[in-house]
């Protein structure tokens, strides 16, 4: 009984330091965050750029990039994910399935610095110079196709699975009526999983916003950023603008409050990542309760 | 113009033969004929990879007549009502051999259109399958897809009284299909397959998730259509077959030698009333007096 006892909080207690690792996070978010807050001059916040070892923290210039970027990855990643689910869920013989699934899943596993140098070296100047031959070889266009293609497996494998959880009796119901394939997949399993499709395409934003790496590499602005709206020129996001700052050995805690925006910047991502989260859970649960 | 013309393939089933199936409620000719046959079903076998799911049946399904398949669990039944849409198409394993003649054309021919099959031949399910659509467009979903133009809302109403359900439901016709009683969703999956004006209906122990009530609903149900419709249901329920089938076809399994698997066989296939008070199979007077299966 002493034995069963102590395992049973032996296990409570490794579930318990993920809470409380997670709390502690969120705390020192809040806590610098609260400090930068109180002591920064709000007119900074909204200047010419990001700039902060000049004590220049505009944020539009962050979010500006951020937006680009997801919105870029996902004009690649919604069509191609959702395709690829489409194709996996209603066209793919067993076979082909069996056969596709873990490539998708392996796309997924390939390090985004990788993808990062793949965006620089080959999607900026085959793709994105192509496209427009006035685009800086940094740019934000092919930092969001490089995280397209990183979100789009994600995209595909939740909305595959949303689709596979129609039940084939809607299938036959539709096929029994004369439907044709594209029919019933888009007037039958499409409509059926909607709020799955939804939620594997928040995931996906929440992903792109989150992403790293690529951006950091393809996008190209170290420290610091002018604001511009324009994806074909170098330009800073949330998560970039961190990496950049803390992967560098120079003063990032010396100079004012360049330490402090860290966290600032941390906190915004944080809750933003955090309601994308979960408004997607709320349309899953939808449609797990639907059957 | 009889909204079948409209369902015509563009390419597949060879349109000047004796395909010209335009049907309307005006043809029924009030004197007792000679059964007009719909399906020619002959040495028909059914493989799912190696497996043989049933072999060499041969049968005669007649116009305007309920034929009821009957038979212990695993004996083909249902492999064989979906032999009669092409469901089976949707098997990647499963394979045909022998053929089905639909008015005399072979259903399994390489020029005949599966989609243009199963709009002739309706089918309804064992457990209620109504999409979760409204009411209302679950009955339109099959007129849409064939490219029906017509009057919707007649349709909607035509098709729901013909499945006696038009009034539990016309004053929420917009409501979710979801929210019926599980009788009422079985009578709206008949209604659908309605809409699109098939010529046969096949009902894959369309009652078996039912109550006795709504069962003797469906019944009726069928009862009442049967002057319009070729029916041709697989149960379970010997009552229900001798109650509602004109036909009736026993089928049994019988345990393959070399390998530990089941075929399905005709064993005997005569009018209901026979089949129940005189059959000529030692079998089927086994099965149909309880003492089998």
């Amino acid at each position: 009984m002493r034995k069963e006892a102590l395992i049973r909080w032996l296990f409570l207690g490794t579930a318990a330091l993920s809470i409380v690792i997670s709390a502690l996070i969120v705390l020192t978010l809040a806590r610098e965050t609260f400090t930068f807050v109180t002591q920064v001059d709000l007119s900074s916040l909204w200047s010419e750029g990001w700039f902060p070892r000049r004590d220049l923290y505009d944020i539009r210039t962050l979010f500006a990039g951020s937006v680009l970027v997801t919105l870029v990855a996902m004009v690649v990643a919604a069509p191609l994910g959702m395709g690829a689910a489409v194709y996996l869920a209603e066209y793919a013989r067993p076979r082909v399935r069996r056969a596709l699934k873990p490539i998708l899943e392996i796309l997924a596993g390939i390090p985004s610095v990788v993808l990062g140098f793949f965006a620089l070296t080959w999607i900026s100047p085959e793709i994105v110079q192509r496209m427009n031959d006035e685009a800086a070889l940094f740019n934000l266009m092919a930092a969001g196709i490089g995280v397209g293609l990183l979100v789009t497996p994600l995209v595909a494998s939740i909305a595959e699975d949303a689709m596979k959880s129609v039940p084939t009796a809607l299938r036959e119901a539709s096929y029994g009526m004369g439907a044709r394939k594209v029919t019933t997949a888009v007037r039958v399993v499409i409509p059926a999983s909607i709020s799955g499709l939804v939620a594997a395409f928040i995931l996906g934003i929440s992903r792109a916003i989150g992403e790293t790496m690529v951006v950091a590499i393809a996008a190209g602005a170290s420290g610091g950023s002018l604001f511009s709206m324009n994806v074909f020129e170098r330009g800073q996001t949330m998560t970039a603008a961190m990496a950049s700052m803390a992967g560098g050995t120079d003063a990032v805690k010396g100079a004012g409050l360049t330490f402090q925006s860290l966290f600032f910047v941390g906190m915004m991502l944080f809750l933003l990542t955090l309601l994308l989260n979960m408004v997607a859970g709320r349309f899953v649960r939808r449609v797990r309760q639907k059957y | 113009m009889p909204p079948d013309s409209k369902l015509k393939a563009k390419k597949g089933i060879p349109t000047a033969q004796r395909l010209d199936i335009s049907r309307s409620p005006s043809d029924v000719s009030l004197t007792e004929q000679e059964p007009v046959p719909v399906f020619e079903v002959d040495d028909l076998s059914v493989y799912y990879g190696a497996f043989r799911a049933i072999r060499n049946v041969g049968m005669t399904v007649c116009e305007r007549q309920i034929t009821s398949f009957i038979g212990p669990s695993g004996c083909g039944k249902t492999t064989l009502l979906r032999c009669f849409n092409r469901m089976n198409d949707l098997v990647d394993i499963a394979r045909v051999e022998g053929s089905i003649l639909y008015h005399g054309i072979n259903l399994y021919h390489p020029e005949v259109n599966a989609v243009e099959v199963r709009r002739r031949v309706g089918m309804v399910f064992q457990k209620p399958n109504p999409f979760p659509k409204s009411i209302y467009d679950n009955i339109t979903f099959g007129p849409k897809i064939a490219g029906l133009k017509g009057d919707m809302d007649e349709i909607v109403e035509r098709s729901l009284r013909r499945a006696a359900l038009w009034d539990e439901v016309k004053d929420r016709l917009k409501d979710s299909a979801m929210g019926l009683s599980g009788g009422q969703q079985q009578r709206l999956c008949i209604a659908r397959a309605l809409a699109v004006n098939p010529e046969v209906i096949l009902m894959d122990e369309p009652c078996s998730a039912l109550d006795p009530i709504a069962t003797g609903r469906i019944e009726d149900l069928m009862e009442e259509i049967k002057s319009e419709y070729t029916i041709i249901i697989v149960t379970h329920n010997m009552q229900q077959a001798a109650r509602v089938s004109d036909m009736c076809a026993f089928f049994t399994a019988e345990v393959n030698e070399t390998s530990d698997t089941r075929t399905g066989i005709l064993v005997e296939f005569d009018k209901t009333e026979k089949m129940f008070s005189n059959p000529a199979d030692e079998r089927t007077e086994n099965y149909v007096t309880g003492r089998f299966g």
